[in-house]
Order: structure tokens, then C-alpha cells, then sequence
């Protein structure tokens, strides 16, 4: 046996070091369909307890849809369980070739392509489309995938300090001796719910000679008038050159990414993107149901909306309440707290009052910026956000940071 | 040896610093362990120094450890000054 009692110290050593730094991940088990009210055992083995869920990727509330529950079942009657291939052998069904047209319409682009994630998607696309003689520049904050991509890409990389352009200037600058040069960067940034100026961006990439790749998994199907995303809100649709997204989030919830853009690089993207050359297709129920949501919400704002009025809504009433909010008009609201045991403490006591809710820490925030992330769904009703906000003035009370600053609460507890 | 010190503290207040922030640092802070310089944005701090001192880092020798203080820093680049 290989795996001998000295290896097994080595790795229970290694989780027992990840729970001492406080890091540990606990599990907890969703006994629901995804929803604005879902049934959780928490701790495992606990009794399943109903509550309101805040900390979903489920922006339209498309994940128990009953329209995309039924598309998805003809998907699987009519198209089968699984391709048992990967896209360019056997594993490309006509409907894989409808959804890729029907998010190039949807999002205004020459062509798209299908990967098994929007993880996948980060991973495989910059080492297909660039080589040693470029470079990336890219925010500091984006996605973690983007940055696994941009490792594994034999392409130079550089950084811009979070949403400032005059550093990006600086670094194109910089970079002017390089082949081609690409900026990176996410349209609404996951942690802190903030939107990148992409219309100064791209003024930026014009006059650098500079393509730009928008990652906007958390922008697809409701920023925007009509919801096709970060470049629909700043009137920059047609000038980006790479847009990856996801249909885990607000397009559906299952699963599935793309990369869509210039038809060249997605072409490059098929031929050499080694996530999408050795990793099965997405299953055709899963296909089949993100179409449903793209024809959806093409023919209506209704639910893009709604959630419109929810994030305002909940963004008035959160502040009124006396806590720190962060981010702009996004769906995803950071509640700042700064401390990271707070942040923890916090998230487990609104837990107790029926919210479900993850406190969020170094690494996964910059240290000393620790918080609370709040999601807002178009499944949520007036009355759950009503009930979100009285548990957070209830616990912020019993802590003692209502109407305190970012200097009060560090006054407080501390970074 | 002060004057590289001093180079590379000023780029790394202007890098990674924002007008805003609080933090004060010396020769001896901690960037990494800290947090004010993580290993993404390591790379721009990497750039600069081949580019400014003439060097080529080895990515074995560019590792966190090395670039936690300018004082560390400056030990790798004078390792690798005149190479």
C-alpha cells in the first residue's frame, strides 16, 4: 500500500494547519432545489433548517425556473444523458452549435464557443491565442481562474492597481514594444460587487493598440438595459474582443461557459484551447435549458427587472439600517466589516436568524478587508429582503457597528 | 546599497499603494506576508526590477520569500547585479 501511515500524517497535518489558520471550509448541504428559500443541514448532521438564501450566483432566479426545468428534460429526451466525447471528436450535437449562435447574438460578437465551464474557458484561452512575444495586463483583482489562465500562457503579464486607469495607461505605455497587447479584466469584480469604467477602458485600448478580454460571469443576463452584460451598461457592445462567461450564474445556474469574441481568436480558441480539447461537452439537458434562458430573457427584461429593484431596494434599506456597504448598483453587496473572526461570527449568528450568508477573508479578499457578501436574486421577494436586513441591524446591533465607518470598525475589532 | 533601497521603496509605494491607504512602509514591512503585494501583482515588481537593475530574475529565485521586504529584495538584486 502507497498510501502509508506516514503519508497520511503528511496530509492530515496539512488540513489540520488550514484549520488553525481558521480557514477551513465547513460543509453544508443544500436538501432543496436552489431557491430564494432553501432547506440546509448545517452543521452536517444537523437538522434541516429553512432559510432565506443570500449567497447564491442565482441572479435571475433561473435555477428552478419551471420553463428551463421542462427545456431540459425534452433536452434530455430528445438529445440523450451525455456526449461520452469531448467537442471536436464526437461530442458536438446541433443544439451546441444553436446555443454558441444564440449567445453571439445575445451578446453582440462574431462567434462563440462552448466550454465545459467558465473556469475552463479562463484556462484555455489565453494560452490559445497568445504566445511569448505579448502581454496581458490585468486588473489586480480579477477572477482566480483568470489569473490560473494567465499563468499557464507563455505570453508576459503585468498588473493594474483595481480599477485605476491612469496605472493601466502607464502599463500600456510600458508595454509598447510587445507584439500585441491584452488587457484582462472582470466586468462586475466578484468580491466587491464593483463595475470596471469599460468605456474608458476600451478608449484606453484603442489608443494603446490593445485588445480587451472581459470576463463577465457575473454581469451575463442583467447588467445592461437589456441585460447582455458590462458592455451593453457602458455602450461599448462591438469592442470587445474576448468575452468569457458562464451559464452557472445568472444564465441558468447549471453549468457551462464560453469564450466569445473576434472570430479568429475563437477559432484559435477550437483548434488549440486544451480545456475544450480534452474535456467532455456540456450534456445536452444543460444545453438545451440554456437556451431556454437566453430565449427568456431575450424576450423579456422582466426578471433583469426585477432584480434591478431588489439591489436598489436592498442597498437603501441595508444602509439605512446603519451598515457599510460597498460596490455600486450590482446585485452583489459586500457588508464591510474589515475583521475577519467578525465577518465569521456575523455570518453564523444571521445564519441562527434564518439568512444564509458567508463571511469572507484573507485570502480570498485582500487582508484586513474582511466581509460579508450579500447576492440578490429576482427570486427574492420584497418580504425576504425586509427579513434579510431586520437580522442584519439585529446582529450589527448586538456588535455594536451600526453607523460606525470603516475607521470606527477597525476601532473596534481591529483588521 | 541606501539608494536601491530607496529606488525600490518608491516604486513599491507608488505600485501598490492608493492615495487612501493607511499603510506605512519601510525596508523592513511586509509586502507578501501582508497582503499589500500578493502573488499575482508580484510579477509588476519583478518587471520593474529586471528593467531598472539590468537583471534577469530566475522565476526559482523571484519566490515570496525573496520579495517580502525591500531589504530581501535588494539582497536578490544585488546577487544578480553584474552577472
Amino acid at each position: 500500500m502507497a498510501y502509508s501511515d506516514k503519508n497520511r500524517e503528511i496530509f492530515a497535518g496539512e488540513i489540520e494547519e488550514i484549520k488553525q489558520k481558521g480557514l477551513f471550509k465547513e460543509k453544508r448541504f443544500i436538501c432543496s432545489p436552489q431557491d430564494a428559500e432553501i432547506e440546509v443541514e448545517y452543521p452536517e448532521g444537523a437538522p434541516r433548517a429553512k432559510v432565506l438564501n443570500f449567497c447564491a450566483n442565482n441572479y435571475l432566479g433561473m435555477s428552478s425556473h419551471p420553463e428551463v426545468i421542462k427545456a431540459a428534460h425534452e433536452g434530455l429526451d430528445a438529445r440523450g444523458y451525455g456526449m461520452s466525447s469531448v467537442r471536436f471528436i464526437c461530442g458536438t450535437q446541433d443544439i451546441h452549435r444553436e446555443l454558441q449562435d444564440k449567445m453571439s447574438a445575445f451578446l453582440g460578437t462574431e462567434a462563440t464557443l462552448l466550454f465545459p465551464s467558465c473556469m475552463d474557458a479562463n484556462a484555455g484561452v489565453f494560452e490559445a491565442v497568445l504566445g511569448a512575444d505579448d502581454v496581458i495586463i490585468a486588473d489586480r483583482l480579477i477572477h482566480a481562474s483568470l489569473v490560473d489562465g494567465i499563468r499557464l500562457c507563455s505570453a508576459h503579464y503585468d498588473t493594474f492597481k483595481h480599477m485605476n486607469m491612469k496605472h493601466l495607461e502607464k502599463k500600456l505605455e510600458l508595454h509598447q514594444d510587445k507584439r500585441t497587447r491584452l488587457i484582462v479584466t472582470d466586468g462586475v469584480f466578484s468580491m466587491d460587487g464593483d463595475l470596471i469604467q469599460l468605456d474608458e477602458l476600451c478608449a484606453l485600448a484603442e489608443k494603446y493598440d490593445a485588445m480587451v478580454l472581459l470576463d463577465d460571469s457575473h454581469a451575463s443576463g442583467f447588467i445592461g438595459k437589456t441585460g447582455r452584460g458590462t458592455h451593453e451598461h457602458f455602450d461599448v457592445m462591438g469592442k470587445i474582443d474576448l468575452i468569457t462567461t458562464t451559464f452557472g450564474k445568472g444564465l441558468g445556474g447549471a453549468s457551462g461557459g464560453c469564450v466569445s469574441g473576434r472570430a479568429e481568436l475563437i477559432e484559435l480558441c477550437r483548434q488549440k484551447a486544451r480545456p475544450y480539447l480534452f474535456s467532455n461537452s456540456m450534456a445536452p439537458s444543460i444545453v438545451a435549458g440554456s437556451i431556454k434562458v437566453i430565449d427568456l430573457i431575450s424576450k423579456s427584461t422582466e426578471r433583469r427587472d426585477k432584480l434591478e429593484l431588489n439591489t436598489k431596494y436592498f442597498r437603501e434599506q441595508i444602509t439605512a439600517a446603519g451598515l457599510l456597504v460597498g460596490g455600486q448598483d450590482t446585485p452583489i453587496v459586500p457588508v464591510m466589516l474589515y475583521n475577519a473572526k467578525l465577518a465569521n461570527d456575523m455570518a453564523r449568528e444571521m445564519y441562527a436568524e434564518g439568512i444564509y450568508v458567508i463571511g469572507f477573508f484573507f485570502p480570498v479578499v485582500p487582508a484586513g478587508a474582511a466581509r460579508i457578501r450579500v447576492q440578490l436574486s429576482a427570486a427574492h421577494e420584497t418580504a425576504h429582503i425586509d427579513k434579510a436586513v431586520a437580522a442584519f441591524k439585529k446582529i450589527g446591533e448586538k456588535y455594536g457597528i451600526l453607523g460606525l465607518d470603516k475607521k470606527g470598525i477597525i476601532a473596534k475589532y481591529g483588521m | 546599497m541606501e539608494e536601491m533601497k530607496g529606488i525600490i521603496l518608491e516604486y513599491v509605494v507608488e505600485e501598490y499603494l492608493d492615495e487612501d491607504d493607511d499603510d506605512e512602509v519601510g525596508f523592513d514591512s511586509p509586502l507578501i506576508s501582508s497582503g499589500i503585494v500578493d502573488s499575482f501583482s508580484m510579477v509588476s515588481l519583478k518587471v520593474f526590477l529586471e528593467k531598472k537593475f539590468k537583471i534577469k530574475l530566475p522565476d526559482d529565485e523571484a519566490t515570496p520569500e525573496a520579495f517580502d521586504t525591500v531589504d530581501s529584495i535588494c539582497v536578490l538584486v544585488n546577487k544578480h547585479l553584474g552577472k
